[in-house]
């Protein structure tokens, strides 16, 4: 009846390369079925911004100055709003749990997971700011600075926004108490990507500002996928 | 080969209730083993006990002699849990599924096993429909595909017939007669009857409460 190999006792050899690449792979396709769920925060980031200069004011010089700190908290917001579901599907079907199970480091597993929520929501919020810039009159010559910001500022995001999430999964409507634990890990993020378009409009120096975005998404890509492993294995078996 | 699972004087309390107290539990290469006892007497909580997931235990736990939590890649390598929950996403396909669970274990499996995986739990014909328009049985028998799939000598199963009809149950009894007759081992828990799987062992849970 069975098609495999006889019984044997195994090692737990290698194959992380595999796995990771799965399970990238896997998660990708079910973002991809679920258009909705990635258009969600992207669709609130245009909405954000489109409506703030009819409430405010339609000058572009008050515009143009509000633009950096305002393009930058609306996607933040935005992000934060697709992080509840990081884990949620998974944790519900118990394929958490066979996560868990593999013989693989969980800190190796959840990073393609986290690397996919990246791909599929800052990025393209960071590719589409520049449009929403032109609605805010923002200053020629800060457009790059502003998706180059954005792109890094996310990434450091998604990392920090997933260890929340991880700890909430467990929680039935944890969506409240993960913005309380995630906004202030998010504000130095938000300091020096703003900082970093002003100082592109003001024709100053970026690169310490960008550097600041590397060194802290550097930081997290150390960090993060050892705090998501553990809330993780906390919210499971806590 | 030869492994064994072994438990030692273990005693687990939740929420000031004690479950089961000095227990001792040994699965060895050939054992089939059923954890019986009424609702929530704990089985499942000695399945996760036993799988290495929860560790709010007293007592022993080793691995082929060794201490389960210094050998764990190694002890996990070896056992396949399916628990509660199936662990099948309803947003993917079934041979996705199959083929995630294959990476997984380190291995990256062609499409003709996973498709004979499939056919020998009667999903045939399936493989390519998501998950979620497949029955509550079906998606359960997806789960059941993965016993086929990755060799694995120690086999821990919570409520495996859950969902599954009686041809299905058939197969399902046959499946671990053969595994456990080429030299696996099987710990699971179900209410289900099963006259038709020989030398059972049985460990009840739930009566300590009456003493």
């Amino acid at each position: 009846m069975s098609h495999v190999g006889p019984l044997t006792l195994r090692e737990p050899r290698g194959g992380l390369g595999v796995a990771v690449v799965a399970t990238l792979r896997r998660d990708m396709t079910l973002k991809l079925r679920r258009r909705s769920e990635v258009m969600n925060p992207l669709v609130f980031f245009a909405l954000v911004i489109t409506l703030f200069p009819l409430g405010v004011a339609p000058e572009s010089k008050l515009l143009s100055t509000i633009a950096p700190g305002l393009l930058w908290v609306a996607a933040l917001l935005a992000t934060l709003l697709s992080l509840d579901s990081l884990f949620r599907v998974d944790f519900d079907d118990g394929s958490l749990e066979q996560m868990m199970l593999s013989h693989q480091p969980l800190a190796m597993l959840v990073l393609p997971k986290v690397a996919a929520h990246w791909l599929l929501t800052g990025l393209p919020l960071a590719l589409m700011a520049p449009l929403l810039g032109v609605l805010l009159s923002l200053p020629a010559g800060s457009y790059g600075v502003l998706s180059l910001s954005l792109a890094l500022g996310s990434a450091s995001l998604s990392l920090v926004g997933a260890i929340g999430a991880a700890l909430t999964v467990g929680v039935s409507r944890g969506g409240v108490l993960l913005s309380l634990l995630v906004l202030p890990l998010y504000i130095p993020v938000l300091i020096f990507g703003t900082g970093a378009i002003q100082a592109a409009i003001a024709g100053s120096g970026v690169a310490p500002h960008l550097a600041m975005l590397g060194a802290m998404l550097a930081a997290a890509l150390m960090l993060a996928p050892w705090a998501i492993a553990a809330s993780l294995r906390i919210s499971l078996n806590g | 080969m030869s492994f064994r699972l072994q438990a030692q004087e273990l005693t687990c309390e939740r929420d000031d209730r004690c479950l089961f107290r000095d227990l001792d539990i040994e699965v060895g290469s050939g054992d089939l083993v059923r954890i019986e006892g009424p609702n929530g007497s704990g089985k499942t909580t000695l399945l996760k006990i036993l799988s290495g997931q929860l560790d709010d235990y007293r007592g022993s736990l080793s691995w082929c002699g060794q201490d389960l939590r210094s050998v764990r890649g190694t002890f996990l390598a070896n056992l396949l849990y399916l628990g509660h929950t199936s662990g099948v996403n309803a947003g993917l396909t079934a041979l996705e599924n199959l083929a995630w669970y294959q990476a997984l274990s380190g291995d990256i499996g062609d499409t003709a096993g996973r498709m004979a995986a499939l056919a020998s739990v009667g999903l045939a014909g399936f493989e390519d429909v998501l998950v979620a328009q497949l029955s509550a049985g079906q998606q359960r028998r997806v789960a059941l595909a993965r016993l086929e799939l990755t060799p694995r000598p120690l086999w821990i199963l919570d409520e495996p017939f859950t969902a599954i009809d009686k041809e299905g149950v058939a197969a399902l009894e046959h499946r671990l007669v053969s595994h456990v007759s080429q030299g696996g081992s099987v710990l699971m828990t179900t209410h289900h009857e099963m006259p038709s799987l020989g030398q059972v062992r049985s460990i009840r849970l739930g009566e300590m409460r009456w003493q």
